[in-house]
This record gives C-alpha cells, sequence and structure tokens, in this order.
C-alpha cells in the first residue's frame, strides 16, 4: 500500500464545487488533494449542463435547417432537402466540448498544484478517507475536508433506470435518435432535453405529475414556452403519473384516471436530482443532516469541525454557480478569510424553447406593494432581427423605494441577460439605476432597459 | 452564584431587532435550561427563544408589542457559577428600538422616490462601553448592543449592500445590520462602512487612530422652554438695533468693602456676590436717566419710563437661560437684595417661578460669573432698552499716578436701544455706574 497522503485540505469530488475549491485552495497556497472517481468537472461538465447545451445548439442547427427544407423555407432560404442526422457524430461533436473542458480543469488543477487522486473515496472518519485507485489503496488524511459529492438522478422505483428506460446521462449519449421518446417529470431538465430531440425530429411527448410544466416559474413566464410546445406537436399530459412499462412503452394514469400506454422506444426519467449521500461513509463522518441533504451553516460548515460540505450535497437549488460559489468560498474561509454565504439571489436559466431566466423574487412572491412592469420582444428590433419575437422582460421592483427585487425574461437567448439580473440585485439597484444606464442597441438588453423605464412609468417604446 | 445575561441573538435574515410576543418567564422563576422564555417576533415568523442556563430569573426586559434590539438584555438570570456578567453591573436597560415606525424615516419622497432618505440617527447611551485598548481586536465579530440604529432599511429587510462591502464588512467583523445605510433605498456604501469603523462600532483595521471621525446627527426638536427662548431671542434682535459699550472698571476697592461685608457679616445674612452692587448702583443712577429703566412699546410707539426699577436677572437654568426679575430693587438694601436674587433665581432654576417673578422687569443683569470673559454683547431683554453684562475681574497692572499698580480690573459690557436711547447717554450711564461701582461708599450715600 502507498504511503498515506497527509494534506491540509482534502477535497472529495472534481464538480464543480470540488474543481473550484481545488484552484482556489491553490491560489491561496494550501496543500490540497482532489479525489474523483469519474472524470472532472463533475455532472455539470461531463454530463449536464455542457453536454446538453451542445446537444441542444445541435439541435437548433437541425431544426432551422429542416424549415429550410420545407417547402416553404425560410427567409428565403431553401434547401433542395432535408438536412441528414448522424447522432454518433454529433455525440462525438458533444464529448469534444467536454473533452475539452475536462483537459482545461484538469490543466488548472495542475497549475494551481492540487494532487488530483482517481478513484472512489471511503471515509473511515471525518477526516480519513481510503481511495480505491486503479493501483489499489490509497489513504487520505487531512486537516479540513470539503465535501462536493454532487447528486445523482432520482430514480423512479417502478421504472429503474436500464434498457429503454434511461436518465439525461444516457439521453445525451444515444447512439440512436429514438423515433418515439417519453419524458417523465417537465423540469427543466426534462424540457430542455425533450425539445432537443423534438427538434432533431423525434416524435416528445411529456408526462407531469403536476398540472403544470416547470413549477418553480409562474404561468406567463411558461407560456412561451408550452406555447412552442404545442405548436412544434409536443403532447403534454399533465397530473398524469407514469406507472411502469410495458413492451410497447409507458403505461400512464392520465388525470382522468384512465391508464393509457404511451409507445416509446426510449423513456427519460427527469424527476429530479437527489445529493449523493451514499457509498462513501458520510455515516462515520458524524455530521448532522438537513432531512437527504447535508447540514451546513452560512459558511458551509458541517457539525463536524473542519468538514465543510458544498453543492448538490447541501441542499437546493442544485445549480453549479451555487457548489462554484461555496466551492471558492470554503478554500477561502480554511485560508483564514472571513466568508459567508449570502448572495442577493441565485438566478435560473432554462435553456428551453424559448429560454427562461428568473433572479430575485417573482411577482407573486414579492406580494402586493410591488411594481411589476413587463417589455415584450415583440417590441425589441433586435428581436424581430433574429425572429425572435416571443416572450418579455420583467423587473419586480418595491413600489416605495423602487429597488429591484426581480427580473425575469422569457425569449430566445436571453439566458445570456442573467449575468445583468444578478448583478443589479447584489448591488441593491433601483429601477432609476437601471433606467439610467445606457444599453446598446440593438441588443435584447434594451427590453430590460425598457420594462425599467415601464416600471417607472415612462416606457418609450411601448 | 452569578448574573447571567441572556441578550437577543442574531434571529436571522440580518433583522436588527424583533417584537417581543409573549414571555414565558417572570423575574422569580427558577428554570431549567432550554425552557422557553420568551417569543418573539421577526416579520418573517415568531421564534421561541430558550435558556441556554439554567437558574432563578430576576428580570426581565420589555413588554409584549415592543421592540427589542438584537445583542439587548432580555432577561437576567441568577446561575450557579460566574455567570456571563459582572454582579453590579447591572446590565443597561433595553434600547428600545425605534419604536415608531413612521414614514419619515423611510426614505418616500412625494411620489414614492427613492431619494432623499434622511440621515439615520446613531443613537448612543450616555456610557458606552469603552473600548479596550486594542480598539476591540478580539472581541469577535458581535457588534456593541449598546448600538440601536434607525436605519432607512424597513423592519426586517436584510441589509443591502454590493459584494465588495459586503465581502470587506466581513472581513472587518462588522455586521451590516448594524451599519446605517445612506444610499438609494438605504443601500450600504464603502463611506458608510468607513463611518462606522471610524465611529468605533467595531473597530479590527488598526487604521483608526485616536483621530477618529465621528458620524451622526442628533435632530433635537426646538420645543417648550428653548423655542420661547428662541423666540424671543430672535423677537430682540430683529426688532432692537443694538448700541454696545464696554467700559474698564476697577473693583479693587468694591472688592475690598465686599470681603469685608462678607467677613463681617452676620449670621442669618447672605453671602454677598458683586450682583447686589450693581443693582444699588443701577437703582442710583437710572433716576437720571429714565429713557434706559424703561420698556418700548414699538408697535405702540411709546415708551414706559418706570419709576420703580425692576432688575431681571439672567439666570442659566438646566432647561435654558430664564430671566426672573427682583421687583422693586430700589427699595432693597445690600441685603435684601442678595436675598431676593438667591430667592428668584433659586425659583428659577428649580422652575418653581411664578409668573410674576418672570415677567416685568425694566432692565436687566446678565454675569456669567467666573466664565465673565473680556467682554460680551448683551442681547436686551425685549421689550426692555438696555441690559449691563459685567465681565471677569481680573487683577491686572495699571497705571495709576505715573506707576504700575496691580488693581481689580472689570470690563462693563452693556447694551441699548439705540432707537431711544442714544449712544451718548448710555455712555454716560454708564460712566456713571462706573463711578459708582469704583467708589463704593457712594452707592449707600443718598
Amino acid at each position: 500500500m502507498p504511503e498515506t497522503i497527509h494534506t491540509k485540505v482534502l477535497i472529495i469530488g472534481g464538480g464543480p464545487g470540488g474543481y473550484v475549491a481545488g484552484i482556489r485552495c491553490g491560489q491561496l497556497g494550501l496543500d490540497a488533494v482532489l479525489v474523483e472517481t469519474y472524470k472532472l468537472g463533475g455532472t455539470c461538465l461531463n454530463v449536464g449542463c455542457i453536454p446538453s447545451k451542445a446537444v441542444i445548439h445541435s439541435a437548433g442547427y437541425f431544426e432551422t435547417m429542416t424549415r429550410a427544407a420545407s417547402a416553404k423555407g425560410l427567409h428565403g432560404i431553401k434547401l433542395a432537402s432535408a438536412p441528414a442526422l448522424s447522432m454518433p457524430e454529433l455525440v462525438a461533436w458533444k464529448d469534444s466540448v467536454t473533452k475539452k473542458l475536462n483537459s482545461g480543469v484538469a490543466a488548472l488543477l495542475k497549475r494551481a498544484k492540487v494532487r488530483v487522486v482517481e478513484g472512489w473515496a471511503t471515509f473511515s472518519d471525518a477526516k480519513t478517507c481510503t481511495v480505491k485507485t486503479k493501483d489499489g489503496e490509497q489513504i487520505i488524511t487531512a486537516e479540513h475536508v470539503i465535501l462536493a459529492n454532487g447528486s445523482k438522478s432520482v430514480e423512479l422505483p417502478f421504472l429503474p433506470f436500464g434498457g429503454n428506460v434511461i436518465s439525461s446521462t444516457e439521453a445525451l449519449d444515444l447512439q440512436e435518435l429514438p423515433k418515439k421518446l417519453v419524458v417523465v417529470g417537465a423540469g427543466y431538465i426534462g424540457l430542455e432535453l425533450g425539445i432537443a430531440f423534438r427538434k432533431l425530429g423525434s416524435e416528445v411527448t411529456i408526462v407531469e405529475a403536476m398540472d403544470r410544466i416547470l413549477p418553480l416559474y409562474d404561468a406567463d413566464l411558461v407560456a412561451p414556452v408550452a406555447k412552442w410546445l404545442r405548436t412544434n406537436g409536443v403532447t403534454v399530459h399533465l397530473s398524469a403519473k407514469a406507472k411502469g412499462q410495458d413492451a410497447s412503452g409507458l403505461v400512464v394514469e392520465m388525470a382522468d384516471g384512465a391508464t393509457q400506454t404511451l409507445p416509446a422506444d426510449k423513456i427519460l426519467v427527469t424527476v429530479g436530482r437527489r445529493p449523493a449521500t451514499e457509498g462513501w461513509g458520510l455515516e462515520k463522518m458524524g455530521v448532522d443532516m438537513a432531512g437527504r441533504f447535508v447540514k451546513v451553516d452560512d459558511q458551509c460548515r458541517t457539525s463536524m469541525k473542519n468538514v465543510f460540505a458544498v453543492g448538490d450535497l447541501v441542499g437546493e437549488p442544485m445549480l453549479e454557480h451555487k457548489a462554484a460559489t461555496q466551492g471558492e468560498m470554503v478554500a477561502e474561509i480554511i485560508a483564514g478569510h472571513k466568508r459567508s454565504f449570502h448572495p442577493a439571489s441565485i438566478p435560473a436559466v432554462c435553456f428551453t424553447e424559448p429560454e427562461i431566466v428568473s433572479a430575485g423574487l417573482l411577482p407573486s412572491e414579492a406580494g402586493p406593494d410591488a411594481i411589476v412592469a413587463l417589455f415584450p420582444f415583440a417590441a425589441n428590433g433586435r428581436s424581430l432581427s433574429m425572429d425572435a419575437g416571443e416572450g418579455f422582460v420583467r423587473v419586480v421592483a418595491r413600489k416605495d423605494d423602487h429597488r429591484i427585487v426581480g427580473m425575469q425574461a422569457v425569449g430566445q437567448h436571453v439566458a445570456e441577460l442573467s449575468g445583468e439580473f444578478s448583478h443589479a440585485l447584489e448591488m441593491g439597484s433601483l429601477l432609476e439605476d437601471v433606467a439610467g444606464t445606457i444599453h446598446v442597441h440593438p441588443t435584447l438588453s434594451e427590453a430590460y432597459h425598457e420594462a425599467a423605464l415601464r416600471a417607472l412609468g415612462h416606457a418609450i417604446h411601448i | 452564584m452569578g448574573l447571567y445575561v441572556f441578550k437577543l441573538p442574531d434571529v436571522g435574515e440580518g433583522t436588527a431587532e424583533a417584537e417581543i410576543v409573549a414571555w414565558h418567564v417572570k423575574a422569580g422563576d427558577t428554570i431549567t435550561e432550554d425552557q422557553n422564555l420568551v417569543d418573539v417576533m421577526t416579520d418573517k415568523a415568531t421564534v421561541e427563544m430558550t435558556s441556554p442556563v439554567s437558574g432563578k430569573v430576576l428580570k426581565v426586559h420589555g413588554e409584549p408589542g415592543e421592540m427589542a434590539a438584537v445583542g439587548s438584555p432580555l432577561v437576567e438570570l441568577e446561575v450557579e457559577g460566574a455567570g456571563n456578567a459582572k454582579a453590579g453591573d447591572a446590565p443597561k436597560p433595553a434600547p428600545k428600538a425605534e419604536e415608531k415606525r413612521e414614514p419619515s424615516l423611510s426614505p418616500t419622497g412625494g411620489e414614492g422616490r427613492g431619494e432623499g432618505g434622511q440621515p439615520a440617527q446613531v443613537v448612543r447611551p450616555p456610557h458606552p462601553d469603552p473600548l479596550p485598548p486594542d480598539g476591540g481586536r478580539g472581541r469577535g465579530i458581535s457588534p456593541p448592543s449598546s448600538f440601536v440604529v434607525a436605519a432607512p432599511r424597513k423592519f426586517g429587510d436584510k441589509p443591502i449592500a454590493s459584494p465588495a462591502v459586503r465581502a470587506r464588512a466581513e472581513e472587518l467583523g462588522i455586521k451590516l445590520q448594524f451599519v446605517t445605510g445612506t444610499g438609494p433605498a438605504g443601500r450600504i456604501t464603502h463611506e458608510d462602512l468607513d463611518g462606522f469603523v471610524a465611529s468605533g462600532g467595531q473597530v479590527s483595521t488598526g487604521r483608526a487612530s485616536g483621530y477618529a471621525k465621528r458620524d451622526g446627527i442628533n435632530e433635537v426638536k426646538v420645543i417648550g422652554l428653548r423655542r420661547k427662548i428662541a423666540e424671543s431671542m430672535q423677537n430682540s434682535k430683529r426688532r432692537i438695533p443694538h448700541f454696545a459699550y464696554v467700559e474698564e472698571v476697577d473693583m479693587t476697592e468694591l472688592e475690598s468693602l465686599r470681603a469685608h461685608l462678607n467677613k463681617t457679616k452676620k449670621k442669618d445674612q447672605p453671602k454677598l456676590t458683586v450682583l447686589p452692587f450693581f443693582m444699588r448702583a443701577l437703582v442710583k443712577v437710572v433716576p437720571d436717566y429714565p429713557q434706559i429703566n424703561a420698556r418700548f412699546d414699538d408697535e405702540a410707539g411709546v415708551v414706559h419710563r418706570y419709576q420703580p426699577v425692576h432688575i431681571g436677572i439672567a439666570t442659566q437654568t438646566p432647561n435654558g437661560l430664564i430671566v426672573p426679575v427682583v421687583h422693586h430693587a430700589e427699595a432693597l438694601d445690600i441685603w435684601q437684595s442678595a436675598l431676593e436674587v438667591a430667592r428668584v433665581s433659586t425659583a428659577a432654576r428649580e422652575n418653581k417661578a411664578t409668573k410674576e417673578e418672570l415677567s416685568g422687569s425694566t432692565i436687566t443683569i446678565t454675569s456669567l460669573g467666573p466664565l465673565g470673559g473680556v467682554a460680551t454683547t448683551p442681547v436686551i431683554n425685549y421689550p426692555e432698552v438696555g441690559i449691563i453684562g459685567p465681565n471677569a475681574i481680573i487683577d491686572r497692572p495699571v497705571v495709576r499716578d505715573g506707576a504700575i499698580t496691580v488693581r481689580k480690573m472689570m470690563n462693563l459690557s452693556s447694551s441699548f436701544d439705540h432707537r431711544v436711547v442714544d449712544g451718548y447717554d448710555a455712555a454716560e450711564f454708564i460712566q456713571r455706574v462706573k463711578a459708582l461701582l469704583e467708589h463704593p461708599a457712594l452707592l449707600f450715600m443718598e
């Protein structure tokens, strides 16, 4: 057995929470070891955010070309024949993107002098773990431990993964396009992938147990997405419960109580994610839990001294940018800085068609004393010039002092507005701050400016 | 046995205060650890405060419905062992969080625009905790409990500050809910943080020296006596063109006489200050200058020249300047004058003076006693027309008969209503007073 590694900081998990903590440790001169069993970059980089966006982007090309190949053409562009799709090549392209980022993360960690140990870590006590590497077992002890174990797709007991039942991970590696795809769960992952496969040519049906899609957002924000699904032939069954599968597809109990089989050659289950708390000795570390998550305070400290936990392991929202922020913070705390996790907002984006972005409070959360103002992309020149006049930007502010408390948008490319939204919230901006900022013409961001003006009662272009 | 003071902890979400909803203990109760002491309410939730110790309740602070500031004492307990506070070191009463949430504190303008928030008040108790010599380092991150900040933030609001300001505050160990934000909508700026540090809210940078900046403006309503004083001063200065005159008086002989009288006085006689001598001087001189012992009704255009001499005695009281009156000073001898001055000024200081004792003066003496200074420009007690203000008596070298000698010298400042008293007459009047004071025997000769 190789010699025991003693380190100042031991990081479990090479996802955004872990690798960012590692890089920051390196910058701060802390000796750090990072254990990852799969590939650096975690869910986000390997099987989540990045690969799904690559597939979604390619699907958008394919859909545009399909429209150009129709009899009507697209803005005068006509293709003589329909585009052909090679899923293996699409997946290969997607893999080339993630690989680029994998090696980027590895290089960053190396530059930060973080030692990466490949293997599965199992803790025997709070500061000691044994890593099963390909060369045998490696014991690591540390003064500080950062748990960044991440999360896993939730499996339905009556619909276990395997065969035709796939999670988002497998959906991004399909070598053959499913002719009929049934998606269980109309959250953002299910909708993003369902829409992408629809664009690639699959017949897509979505089954949702609740009575609405994207239940975290209000009806106005979701409406353009629902409209796209409707006009593009995606069937959505609301208040419908998946029951299991039979030879031909997914067995569903519909809203009216009738049981029906939805034909499918792939069933994509996207009913959420759960923290990865099992199989690595968490129970031996003496940390308190908060429900299914590891309990942490506002510095991401667990109940065990010098054991920190970040990211999906510690609670919702399970988002890359939250994990990374926490990882960075914990490294700084270990280095002796005073930090705590109190963001004004953790914005979220759905890469549906069209995209949705939300930062801060929704109108329903802001209460009756809020100003809510909306500016439609139909009145924004850049949107129209991109054939993207659907959707709007919405600003929620307090009536008395005009402080902005929330911003949302739905429309093509609106994800890129999220930075400006969250920056405004972090700065405590007033409507006047946004109204007094020149926004470049012609861009989508003008709609944000106009929404703020409209909240103040003097929008120009509406 | 020790004293344990349970202070309202940070109940989360950056609130600086919470409302007391219900008490579950009272003085005299014996309680165990984790027993519910009190329910407090933030805007978000009602929170049960449990006791971290066992002991006997000595005192509870605050009534249901009152606001308690985070860090203010809620319960005093007698506990086994040392406790967390020194006995006899009675905890300060709970600083009252701003009870009134008047709109004036929230930055709403006419149309609810976010500008123009009033600078918030930083209210300090009369005896703030002195910072330890290291400037507060090592006191952890708990802010001084004695701070109550009425910020323009609304109740329950999280403090608003940019990420850079928040990061700096964390490094400084400052909790932002205790920092007043002067930016739009109560946003906390770098300058606010500088101010908080400089004010000693929590000093840990080493930058702050003994030359700390002071911040905070206290608004004091000009009401009651202060308003009256302000009005009458304003009235006097607006209506009366003051003519000021200062003359030097050799008080050596008067002081010698006064010392002798005080030394040889009978037991029932009061100790004499210089004031009764000035009164005697005025009484002696005013018959020749009737225009000076007068009240000028300028609206009617009539000067009321008085035969009696009612002398106002400007008196500093805890509430401010009051001028009680010694009526008919012409009928009082030096001892009676002294007694009467003592009586009316004491009555004024104790707020017991009658309306009569506070009105009707025809001329006024204002003396700052040992603070007399070199010269003053007394403000006439409208509608009177003259006032004299003796200054400090100082041993000064003066020339007498070609030789320098040390004399007890005093300046006598005075002001007259130049509308009805000519400067020449005023000067003559003061010269006559001077002559009497320099030859004190004349004060008592008819």
